[in-house]
């Protein structure tokens, strides 16, 4: 058996003792393949305008049209099945959420690790840059990001790449800070490997563990800002339907009774969000040495 | 020490100044307010004659420099839409958005800190696992979402409360709110509770990891083996050692409350000045939005530097860092 099997044997081993976690984790693994297998999933295709109709729109959970097509979750305004509507804005908010998460997570290591490496002047300046935006709560960044330079798909990426990146720099440096004074980094400096050989190929991978518990609770959170910004309008555009928006829209029908328009993409949001939030507690409390 | 403050203030009107410059640069490179506010039928004089009044003709530098040197007197431009100073508009929705703020964090306090408490003293029971598990609902509920559902269970199903806009107001000791008035607090429930949400789990957290510390401290077994009641254990030696960190987290979480009611206030038509920044974002009402920011990042700015003075008074290794610095 290679390393790497017993590496994550023994991950499992020690990840399945919450039993919680795991079944979290198998939930999110099924939104996921939802996500990313919308289009074959789905009942129907609620954006192709040919098989839309305007006459099934509002219609209650469970009924049927007069094609004998049944809509488990109801229909909204427009007449799109809800549930189909859920599958494709999955995809639109966890691939922003994710997407925003990797980029953040590349850039907070690469000046997280740096500022630990070089020290000085560089660090100090970076690690002010860290703490004067973490001292901003998130939603208030993201409101001035997009005030500022106004709603898009790329311009909701960058904001939450901007929300995030910071918390990553400051988790990436506090852990290679530890990882530099450690004996395998001096003899590959003595081998005199180049400082991005160090800093990517020996720092990085034991920096991981952190940031990877940072990564999951922080994509929860970037999914669940998402929503909120496109919910007020200031996220993305309607032709990318996330479930923010999907709320958004069911949030004029409020007064009228027909609560499955906001209700059913609002529990999907809530189920993705805590999923990913309890396997990243979980995930934390493995990884930190004080509780083992 | 001084040195510190000094730096500290420094580095303040940096950071005010830099986000001047962000905010004000960003905000005129979105859209174009002309084409909002002029009748399409207007001719290519009456579209010239809006841009000088708006000072829209002239470069964006110069443009910056006129609303610096504006703002340093307390002048932000005037609104588009209401034709009325910005930083005027803002100051009277900022009483709405302050008592929202202030009474969702009274509710999150009470509801959090006995849980908390009873989850970090009991940490193995069942009640105690119920509420970690429920605190983690609770962050991962998106606050508008659960606003939405709010109006739905209890103004719209059950009707017993009202969802939208602010009550009554009364006054009370010369302040004027609408908490001093039965309709006033009747309106400003729902949205205070949904703003608490969030805050509600944070604080458990804090409570339950702060209590669960204090409780293996030798003056708790002291006082135990003192035959004292833990009733009063709880009441006095957990509760009061507490408050410490719960307060000082507090001063800073306050502005994040402030913050995120840009999203309540949308959700229950809270006429407070989050509102008012959402309306004006649709509007492209740039006075506005840049004064909005300028204010809330000034607000920040200053809250942050506050609590950064206080901490050299409490904690002195703070103080020596920032000498050696």
């Amino acid at each position: 058996m290679s390393s790497r099997d017993q590496n994550f044997k023994n991950f499992w081993r020690d990840f399945s003792v919450n039993k919680i976690a795991v079944f979290a984790l198998f939930v999110f693994l099924s939104i996921l393949f939802v996500a990313i297998f919308a289009p074959l999933v789905s009942p129907t295709d609620p954006y192709d305008l040919n098989s839309v109709s305007i006459m099934n729109s509002r219609m209650p959970p469970m009924s049927e049209d007069f094609a004998g097509n049944i809509y488990f979750l109801g229909t909204d305004g427009a007449g799109r099945d809800m549930l189909s509507a859920i599958f494709y804005g999955l995809r639109v908010s966890l691939g922003v959420g994710v997407l925003s998460g990797i980029f953040a997570l590349i850039i907070g290591s690469i000046f997280g690790i740096s500022a630990a490496f070089f020290r000085g002047k560089y660090e100090t300046i970076i690690m002010r840059i860290v703490d004067i935006q973490l001292s901003f709560p998130s939603i208030l960044v993201a409101l001035i990001i997009l005030a500022a330079f106004g709603k898009g798909v790329e311009k909701t990426i960058i904001a939450l790449i901007l929300v995030q990146w910071a918390y990553y720099a400051r988790t990436a440096r506090a852990s290679a800070l530890v990882e530099i004074n450690k004996e395998y980094i001096d003899s590959a400096r003595c081998l005199a490997f180049s400082n991005t050989r160090i800093m990517f190929k020996h720092i990085l991978p034991n920096c991981l563990a952190p940031l990877i518990v940072v990564g999951t609770l922080q994509t929860a959170h970037a999914i669940s800002l998402e929503a909120t910004l496109s919910f007020l309008g200031l996220g993305l555009p309607i032709t990318e339907p996330s479930l923010g928006l999907l709320i958004g829209n069911g949030f004029e029908y409020m007064y009228s009774g027909d609560f499955w328009i906001s209700i059913f993409p609002g529990i999907a949001l809530l189920i993705t969000v805590a999923s990913i939030n309890l396997v990243g507690d979980h995930l934390r409390d493995m990884f930190n040495p004080r509780l083992q | 020490m001084l040195e510190y403050i000094l730096k500290r203030f420094g580095q303040s009107f940096l950071v005010l100044f830099i986000m001047s410059v962000l905010v004000f640069v960003g905000v005129n490179l979105v859209g174009d307010p002309v084409e909002m506010l002029i009748n399409p039928e207007a001719d290519q004089a009456e579209v010239e004659r809006v841009i000088r009044d708006l000072g829209l003709d002239k470069p964006v530098s110069e443009q910056y420099w006129y609303f610096l040197t504006n703002a340093l007197k307390g002048d932000l431009g005037s609104s588009f839409i209401y034709n009325e100073p910005a930083l005027k508009l803002i100051l009277q929705r900022m009483p709405a958005t302050l008592e929202l703020a202030l009474f969702s964090l009274f509710i999150s306090l009470i509801i959090a800190i006995p849980l908390g408490i009873y989850a970090g003293y009991k940490p193995d029971s069942k009640a105690s696992k119920t509420i970690m598990a429920g605190s983690i609902l609770g962050f991962s509920m998106p606050t508008f979402w659960v606003g939405i559902i709010f109006i739905m269970f209890f103004a719209v199903y059950l009707g017993w409360l009202p969802s939208t806009g602010r009550g009554e107001i009364g006054s009370f000791l010369g302040i004027e709110s609408s908490l001093f008035t039965l309709n006033g607090l009747s309106h400003v429930f729902l949205p205070a509770l949904n703003l608490a949400l969030f805050k509600i789990s944070s604080v458990i957290r804090l409570t339950r990891a702060g209590t669960r510390e204090i409780i293996l401290q030798d003056y708790i077994t002291f006082a135990r083996a003192k035959g004292i009641s833990e009733k009063r254990i709880v009441l006095v030696h957990i509760l009061k050692n507490i408050l410490i960190p719960i307060v000082t987290v507090i001063g800073l979480e306050f502005g994040s409350l402030i913050a995120f009611s840009t999203v309540t206030e949308t959700v229950f038509a809270w006429p407070g000045m989050g509102k008012l920044i959402i309306d004006s974002i649709y509007n492209l009402d740039r006075p506005v939005i840049v004064a909005y920011l300028m204010i809330i990042v000034t607000f920040f700015v200053f809250l942050n530097l506050a609590v950064d003075i206080l901490y050299t008074f409490l904690d002195p290794r703070v103080r020596l860092k920032g000498i050696n610095q």
